[in-house]
C-alpha cells in the first residue's frame, strides 16, 4: 500500500515542484530525478505483488492485480527512460528558440502529471476515477502536443481534444450504462463502479444493457487507443508534438486506453456470455491494421509514418485480445510491452534524426548513419525490431498471434500477414534510405542520450529470445484473467 | 400523492425544456445568444436534478445538482463571456447552411435515440427513467452540432452541452454517479474549457480567426 501510495505521490509531487522551477537550468535533471523515484517505487511495488499477490487497498479504491502491475511498471520505466532522452532533446530545442522558460517549466510539470494520470488510470478500481484519469490525461497532453504554438501544432491539439473529447463522452455514457447494469445487482451503497464488485457479480448484470455498454466503452477508449475509424488525432498529435512526447503517447497512452478496453471486456464478456465483445474488438483490430497500412504507404513525414505503425500495432493488439483464449492474451499483453519498448525507442532515436537534420521530412533526411552511427544503428534496429524481425520480442508475439488467428480465424491471417508484409516492404525502405547515404550536417550541441535507445532495445531483444520465468507466470495469470 | 404526480410531471417538464434548448443551440447563429441557451440549459439540468433529489430523497443529488449550478450556470457561462468579450466576438453571426435539413436530421437523431434506450428504459427502476431518451438525444443533438458548427466557440459549447446531456442521463438512469466520480468529471470539464480559452487566443493569433476551416492543414499525404 505504501509502494503504491509512493508510486502515485511521486510524479504527482514532482508535477507540483516542477511547475514551479521547470524553467531553470536543472529542471530536465528533476525531471529525470522524479521519474527514476518513480521507476523505483514501482519495482518495490512489483516485487511486494510477485510476493505478496494482488492488493486491494484505500478503501477499496485502488487494486493492483497481475494485469496492472506490469503496466505499471512499464509506464515507470519508460517514462524514466524518456525523460533520460528528453533531457538533452529539449535543451537543443530551447537553444534554437522553439522553446521558451515559460514553455519549458509547462513542458516539464506536463510531463510528469500526465505520468500521474496515467497511473492513476492504471491502479483505480473504480471505473468512474478511470475515466477521469483518461480524460485528465487527455488534458495534459494536449497541452504537451501545443506545446510549439506553431500552426501545426494548434490544430494538432485543437483536433487531438475536440476527437478525444467526444471519445471520452463515449465512454463516459458507457461508464453510466454500466453503472445502471451494476445499480441493479449490487444496490446502493456506492460499491457499484469498482471492479472488483463488477467482476464478483459480472454474470448477472443484464446482457442487452451491458452490450450498449461496451459499445460505447470499446468506441470511447478505443478513440484513445487508435482504433481506425476513430483514428485521425494519432498522428497529427504524434508528428506535431515535442518528439519525447510522441514516445510516451505511442509507449504508453496508447497500452492505458487498450488496459481500460480490456477490463469492460472482461465484464462484457461475463455478462453477455456470447462472442459479441470479442468480435467487436477482432473486427476495429482487423480494420485498423489493414487501413494503417495503406495510410502509411502515403506519408512522408517520419513521425507520422510510426505513428500509422502504433496504430497498426495497436489493432494487432486488439485483434489477439478479440480473439481470447490463454495464447492470445498472452501473445496481446508480450506484444504490449515490446511495442511499448520498441516504438518509443524508435521515436527517441527519429527525434535525434530529425534535431539534426531540421526536419521531419524523410525526403530531406539522410545519412544518419554516417553522421552518428549509434543513432544510425537505433533507427535501423529498432526498425528492424518493430517489422517483427526475429530474434526480437515482436516477432514472438505477432508469430503467437498469427498461429492462434490461423487455428480460430483462417480467413483473417492471409489479410494480417499481408499487412504485415505491406508495412515491412514500405518501413524498410523508406528507413533504409534515411540511414544510409552522406550527410554534410553538424552534430548537435547537446550530445544526444542514446542509452534509453539501446537499453529498450535490449529489453525488447531479451523478450524475444528468453522471458524470465516470473514474468511468464505473471503474463499468463494476466492472460487467464482476460479469459474470452 | 397528488404533489408527488406533479413533481413527476415536473421532471419531464425540465427534461423537454433540455431537449428544446438543445434544438434552439442546433439552429442559434448567434454566438452570445448560444452562450444565454447554454446557460438556460444548465439552470434546466440543475432544476431537473433537484426535483428528482427532492421526490426520490437522494441528498448527494443535491450536491450533484450544486456542482452544476456552479460549474454550468456560473462559472463556464462566466469564462464564455469574457472570452468572446477579449476576443472581440460578442456580435459575431456564423452562417449556418441548410438549417431545415440540420433539423429534421435533429427529429431523426431524437427518434433513434428514443429506441435506443428502450432496453435501458425497462431496466431501470428510476422514477425519471423515462426521460431517458430525452437525455441520449441531447448528447446525440450536441454531437450534431459539433459537427456543423465551423468556428472554434460554438464547438466547444457543443461539447458542453453534450456533458449537460451526459450529466442529465446520470441522474435519469441511476440517480446521478457516485460523488467522488462527479467531483471529477466537473474538474476535467472546467479544466478543459480553461485550456479551450487559452486555445483559442493563440489560435487566433496564428490563423487571424477563430474558424475551424482553417484547422485543415495536416492531411496524409
Amino acid at each position: 500500500m505504501e509502494y503504491l501510495l509512493l508510486v502515485l505521490v511521486i510524479p504527482l509531487l514532482g508535477g507540483l515542484v516542477l511547475a514551479l522551477c521547470g524553467h531553470r537550468d536543472y529542471a530536465p535533471e528533476v525531471n529525470v530525478g522524479v521519474s527514476l523515484c518513480t521507476l523505483v517505487a514501482a519495482g518495490l511495488l512489483t516485487s511486494h505483488i510477485i510476493d505478496g499477490g494482488p492488493i486491494l487497498v484505500l478503501d477499496r479504491q485502488f487494486l493492483v492485480d497481475p494485469l496492472n502491475v506490469f503496466l505499471i511498471a512499464l509506464t515507470a520505466l519508460v517514462g524514466f527512460t524518456t525523460s533520460v532522452f528528453s533531457r538533452p532533446y529539449m535543451r537543443v530545442e530551447r537553444d534554437r528558440g522553439k522553446m521558451s522558460p515559460k514553455r519549458m517549466r509547462l513542458y516539464h510539470s506536463m510531463y510528469q502529471m500526465f505520468i500521474f494520470t496515467m497511473l492513476v488510470a492504471l491502479s483505480t478500481n473504480n471505473l468512474g476515477i478511470l475515466w477521469v484519469a483518461m480524460e485528465a490525461a487527455t488534458l495534459t497532453t494536449v497541452l504537451l502536443v501545443s506545446v510549439y504554438r506553431t500552426a501545426a501544432s494548434l490544430e494538432a491539439a485543437w483536433k487531438y481534444f475536440i476527437l478525444c473529447g467526444v471519445g471520452i463522452a463515449q465512454a463516459l455514457l458507457g461508464t453510466i450504462l454500466l453503472y445502471l447494469a451494476a445499480d441493479k445487482v449490487i444496490g446502493a451503497g456506492g460499491g457499484a463502479l469498482l471492479w472488483t464488485n463488477l467482476d464478483a457479480v459480472k454474470t448477472m448484470l443484464e446482457p442487452n444493457v451491458m452490450a450498449l455498454a461496451f459499445v460505447f466503452l470499446l468506441l470511447g477508449y478505443g478513440t484513445k487507443v487508435g482504433l481506425v475509424p476513430v483514428h485521425n488525432w494519432l498522428p497529427d498529435a504524434h508528428a506535431e508534438g515535442p518528439t519525447p512526447i510522441s514516445a510516451v503517447l505511442s509507449g504508453l497512452l496508447l497500452n492505458v486506453a487498450l488496459y481500460a478496453v480490456l477490463r469492460c471486456k472482461m465484464l462484457a464478456d461475463g455478462a453477455l456470455q456470447n462472442q459479441l465483445p470479442g468480435r467487436l474488438m477482432i473486427g476495429f483490430g482487423l480494420l485498423s491494421v489493414v487501413a494503417a497500412v495503406f495510410f502509411l504507404a502515403r506519408q512522408k513525414d517520419v513521425k507520422r509514418m510510426f505513428a500509422y505503425s502504433s496504430i497498426e500495432h495497436m489493432g494487432l493488439m486488439t485483434f489477439a485480445f478479440g480473439l481470447g483464449g490463454p495464447v492470445a492474451n498472452f501473445a496481446g499483453l508480450l506484444h504490449m510491452t515490446v511495442h511499448s519498448l520498441i516504438k518509443s525507442a524508435i521515436f527517441f532515436a527519429v527525434g535525434h534524426a530529425t534535431q539534426k537534420a531540421g526536419t521531419q521530412l524523410m525526403a530531406n533526411i539522410r545519412g544518419v548513419l554516417k553522421l552518428s552511427p549509434t543513432v544510425g544503428w537505433g533507427m535501423l534496429l529498432g526498425t528492424l525490431a518493430i517489422l517483427g524481425m526475429p530474434p526480437f520480442g515482436v516477432f514472438a508475439s505477432e508469430f503467437l498471434i498469427i498461429t492462434t488467428a490461423m487455428r480460430y480465424l483462417p480467413w483473417a491471417t492471409p489479410l494480417l500477414l499481408v499487412a504485415l508484409g505491406v508495412a515491412f516492404a514500405v518501413i524498410f525502405v523508406r528507413v533504409q534510405e534515411m540511414v544510409f547515404g552522406d550527410s554534410e550536417l553538424k552534430p548537435l550541441e547537446h550530445s544526444p542520450a542514446l542509452l534509453p535507445v539501446f537499453v529498450h532495445l535490449g529489453l525488447g531483444l531479451m523478450l524475444g529470445l528468453y522471458i524470465p520465468p516470473y514474468l511468464v507466470g505473471w503474463y499468463q495469470q494476466a492472460a487467464t484473467m482476460i479469459g474470452g | 400523492m397528488m404533489m408527488q404526480a406533479y413533481l413527476i410531471q415536473s421532471i419531464n417538464l425540465f427534461a423537454s425544456a433540455l431537449l428544446l434548448l438543445s434544438f434552439a443551440m442546433l439552429s442559434q447563429r448567434r454566438i452570445l445568444t448560444l452562450i444565454h441557451l447554454f446557460t438556460l440549459q444548465g439552470a434546466a439540468l440543475v432544476a431537473a436534478t433537484v426535483v428528482v433529489a427532492y421526490v426520490t430523497d437522494q441528498h448527494h443529488l443535491y450536491y450533484s445538482a450544486a456542482i452544476t449550478l456552479v460549474t454550468k450556470v456560473f462559472v463556464i457561462p462566466l469564462l464564455l463571456h469574457r472570452l468572446i468579450d477579449r476576443l472581440n466576438i460578442k456580435w459575431d453571426v456564423e452562417t449556418l447552411i441548410n438549417i431545415p435539413t440540420t433539423m429534421l436530421i435533429g427529429i431523426l437523431l431524437v427518434v433513434f435515440a428514443f429506441n435506443l434506450a428502450l432496453p435501458i428504459v425497462k431496466l431501470s427502476s428510476s422514477i425519471a427513467h423515462s426521460t431517458l431518451g430525452i437525455a441520449l438525444a441531447c448528447v446525440l443533438l450536441s454531437f450534431m452540432m459539433m459537427i456543423t458548427r465551423a468556428k472554434a466557440v460554438p464547438q466547444v459549447i457543443g461539447f458542453l452541452s453534450m456533458e449537460n446531456g451526459l450529466f442529465f442521463a446520470a441522474t435519469a438512469a441511476t440517480y446521478g454517479m457516485p460523488m467522488v466520480v462527479e467531483f471529477g468529471i466537473a474538474f476535467d470539464v472546467l479544466v478543459g474549457v480553461f485550456i479551450l480559452g487559452v486555445f483559442m487566443f493563440q489560435i487566433r493569433e496564428q490563423f487571424d480567426s477563430l474558424d475551424i476551416r482553417h484547422l485543415e492543414k495536416l492531411k496524409d499525404d
